[in-house]
Parts: C-alpha cells; structure tokens; sequence
C-alpha cells in the first residue's frame, strides 16, 4: 500500500470562490463614487487658473484627463487591496499558490480597454489643441493661428529679468506687462543671451525664450487680474530671480498706463531707432546677443 | 575585512569628505561670497531715514581686493575704504542718496533699452553734474539694477582716450579719471532684493555672463531692506 509522502507540498484548497467578480464590483463601486468627486472637487484646483481662455482650457482639459484615469487607479487599488487582503499567507506552511492559466478574455479586454483611453485621450488633446490652443509657443510658423485681429506683445528674454515690447505702440519697451482684458493676444517670445522659458502661470502660457527665434503664442485674455510671470529654464545665477507679476486690465486703464510708458520710453526712443549697426535696437521679431562681449 | 578596519575606513572617508566641504565653503564665503555692509544712517529727524551710498565700478578689482585680479567689480565705501562688498542693509521706507564713480570703459548694452533711468526720483540721473533722461547705449560701461523695485540705470563709461584711467581697484577718485553718477531713491518695506549689471561686462566668459557676473560679490548682490 503506498504511503503519503510526508515532504510533499500540500495541494491547494479548492476555491470555489468568483475573486474576479468581487474585484469588478468594489472596482466599479469605488470607481462611481471617485469619479464625480474628483470631476467636481479636484478638477477646479487643477492649475494654471482662469485668468485666459486657454488657462480655463487647460483646467478643463485636465479635468477630464484626471477623470479618465481616475477609474484605472481605482482599479490598481482595488487589485492590490483585495489581492493583499485575500490571499495573504495565513500559516508558516510553505504550500504552491493555484496555477497561473491564460486567460484570453482578459487579455483583449486590457488590450482594447488600454487602447480606447490612449486613442481617446490623444483625439481629445488633438482636437483641444487645434480648438483653442495649448497656451504654448508653437514656433515661428505656429501652426493652430485663431481668426481675427490680434495684440502683438513681444516678450523679450534675458539674463535676468523680461522686458515687453508693443509694435502698435512704436515698438515701445517696458520692464512692466500690461495687456488689455478680453482680447486676443499674439505673443513673440525671444532672448537676447541664453535659453529661457517664459512662463506666464495663471494665463496658462509657456513658451522657450531662445535668442534668434520668435516663438510665437496665442492667448485670449479674460476679466481684470494678476499672473505671475517667471523664468521656467535654468539660465544662470538669478534664474530663481527672474520673475514679475503681468496685469490685465480693461480698455481705459491699458490706454493710461500706455501713455505713461510711452511718455518715460520717449527719452530712449531716438536711440532704440538706430539701426542696429550703430547700436540701436529697432523693432524686430527677433535679435541676437550683441555685443557677443566686452572689449578688452 | 575586519569590522574594526572597516569601521576605520569609513571614518577617514568621513572626515576627509567633511575637510573638503569645509574648504568649498570656505572657498564660497572668501572668494565667491559677499559679507554684507550696513549703511549707516545719517539723518532720522524727519521720520523717514537718510542714507547716502558711494559704490565704484572697476575694470578690474585687483589682488589687494580679489583672488580674481582681474575681475571686474563694485566696490562700497565703507568707513573711507573701499571694499568688496555688494550685500548691503539698508532701511526701510528710507532715502538711499546714491553716488557711482565709475572707473572702466564703454562697453554698450545688449538691450538699449536700459539706457532708460527709471526707479529712481523723477526717473533721471546725474552724470557729472548734469541731469540726464537716457545716456547712449553705445556709451554704457554698466548698470545698477533693481529689477524688483524697478530701478534701472545705465552707467556711462570712461573714454578710451582717458589720460589716467585706472588699473587695479581700489581706484582714487582724487587720482584716476572717472564718471560720476548720482540719484535718489526710496526703499519700501523690507525685502530681500538682489542687483545685479546687466551690461555684458565679464571679459574672457562665453556672452559675458560668466565670472563676475554669476558671483556673488561682483557684479552682484543684495539689498536687505530692514525694518
């Protein structure tokens, strides 16, 4: 008669229970109950802010995003909590867990779920993109342009602080930026020296400052209001430095402070004129460091 | 290995990475640094302090100054020396009366906008005497600029030509030709407000934005307006 053989690994116990099916059911549960609070609660605080159209784009396009995925993290969460709670050891006894098999269904619902929410999300960045704009520079020959008449500003980058130029007001330059509320706005981001990155928070505008490129962005402002602004590339001793607060205010109150800046620029205007060779700085989308150094 | 020689080891590696610490900070703090000057005041009697400031610029601030002779530089007058110093504290809601006698040559600016006084009371200079709204950008040797209080001024340079331009720092305003610059301006609440020259001015250095320019101590430094 043959005997047991006392070093042989116990066999599983017979699990009749449906682990998969509990998982779906606390994952959808949990999933209900996130999604809209994170829709509602989370979403708003998602930055840069409101203070553009593209700002409130960006907000809303993250907001979705988070909504999206909220589901695939409730998910891994309920996976791993039920894994860990189920079938942790119970005993010092060293037994084999059940048999991994393949499961196809499994399988090809991850493969077709994993690619909805990739193909979704790339069609909805894309067409919010081409929609309204990301807020970000889209090069010299920027390729979502919106209709209509626009502000140029030119934002001009360099070691360390931002100086802002306005071609309808004769080119006049100010370390100050204004922009009138309720308008689009067509900025011309360039540097003088190094790489920077202006970064103008609460518009939800970024966009590299490189000498001898305009980078150009398009924002539409919103209500009277503050941003920040500052230097999002490490350009040097003062980067942590560089940085200034942007206004936007209604029709009237731009037009006073333009004139006041136009009455102090005045004073520099015959000089900013000179063509370039005699060390002036005429209007231009785009310049380069000069003088390269000091002489000596 | 023994534990007792392993211990050792890491002990001698301890030590010898703190004594290499030690001197890169020491290194920092004498070479690279700035100690700070607290300008005194001069007048209180209105109940808003007056402070005078003398700084001068220099092509090269000289190995009585510097382990980097021939660095350009700021020098503050403190107690008829001058030294390198550029943090300053000053107080607040006060009258800073600012004198610049500057020693080095034209160098131009790489935004003539500068060239533009602004910050300062009633937004001009004096260069030598005479008041000044915007010096040619061709003609500036430095500036002295406060970003976050709006205070810009571009300094004129010595000519070329100059029959006794200065060398080594420190430079006698008695002795050598230079550009004197004077203007007022207020400080507000207490801050911590960095200056700094934004004329490419540190020769030898890619863009001249290197050297003297990055380092505290220089061509840079703080305003700490103190309550």
């Amino acid at each position: 008669m043959a005997t047991a053989d006392p070093n042989a690994a116990a066999a599983p116990p017979n699990d009749s229970t449906n682990h998969g099916l509990r998982v779906v059911v606390a994952w959808f549960v949990l999933s209900a109950i996130a999604t809209p609070l994170v829709a509602i609660f989370v979403g708003r605080l998602i930055p840069p802010g409101n203070a553009s159209v593209q700002g409130t784009e960006q907000v809303f396009d993250n907001t979705w995003m988070l909504s999206v995925i909220t589901p695939v993290i409730c998910l891994l969460v309920v996976f791993f909590a039920y894994g860990l709670g189920s079938f942790r050891a119970t005993s010092d006894a060293v037994v084999d867990g059940p048999p991994l098999r393949n499961d196809a269904r499994i399988q090809v619902l991850w493969m077709v779920g994993t690619s909805v929410i990739v193909l979704f999300l790339a069609g909805f960045g894309t067409y919010e993109l081409l929609q309204n704009g990301a807020g970000g520079g889209q090069g010299p020959n920027p390729i979502a342009v919106p209709s209509g008449s626009k502000f140029q500003v030119q934002v001009v980058a360099q070691q360390w602080q931002f100086t802002y130029r306005y071609p309808s007001l004769g080119g006049m330059e100010s370390n100050q930026l204004y922009l009138p509320a309720d308008t689009d706005v067509e900025l011309h981001v360039t540097s003088l020296d190094a790489i920077h990155s202006f970064w103008a928070y609460e518009l939800g505008v970024k966009a590299d400052a490189n000498p001898g490129v305009d980078n150009v962005v398009f924002v539409k402002t919103k209500g009277p209001g503050v941003f920040h602004v500052r230097c999002a590339e490490l350009c040097g001793l003062w980067h942590p430095y560089m940085f200034n607060n942007g206004h936007v205010v209604d029709s009237g109150q731009f037009q006073a402070w333009a004139a006041k800046q136009q009455k102090l620029y005045a004073a520099i205007k015959p000089f900013m004129d000179k063509p370039e060779s005699d060390g002036g700085a005429p209007y231009s989308k785009t310049y380069f460091p000069a003088p390269d150094r000091r002489a000596g | 290995m023994r534990l007792g020689v392993k211990l050792l080891l890491v002990a001698v590696a301890l030590t010898a990475a703190g004594v290499m610490i030690g001197f890169y900070v020491s290194n920092l703090t004498t070479l690279a640094g700035s100690p700070s000057y607290a300008l005194p005041v001069q007048d209180a009697s209105s109940g808003h302090p007056v402070v005078n400031l003398q700084i001068e610029t220099v092509a090269a601030v000289g190995p009585e100054l510097s382990r980097n002779p021939d660095w350009v530089s700021y020098l503050v007058r403190d107690n008829g020396q001058w030294k390198r110093k550029t943090v300053w504290d000053l107080p607040a809601h006060a009258t800073v009366h600012v004198t610049i006698y500057n020693f080095d040559g034209a160098s131009g600016l790489r935004n003539p906008f500068l060239a533009r006084p602004q910050g300062m009371v009633g937004n001009r200079i004096l260069v030598d005497g005479k008041p000044t709204d915007a010096i040619d950008p061709n003609d500036a040797s430095h500036t002295f600029a406060v970003p976050a209080l709006g205070l810009i001024l571009a300094i004129p340079g010595v000519p070329d030509d100059a029959k006794n331009p200065c060398g080594y720092a420190p430079c006698s305003v008695a002795k050598y030709d230079h550009r004197t610059i004077k203007f007022t301006f207020h400080t507000t609440t207490p801050g911590h407000f960095r200056w700094q020259c934004f004329v490419p001015c540190a020769a030898g250095w890619l863009d001249g934005f290197g050297g003297p320019m990055q380092t505290i101590g220089y061509m840079d430094g703080f305003l700490n307006v103190r309550a």
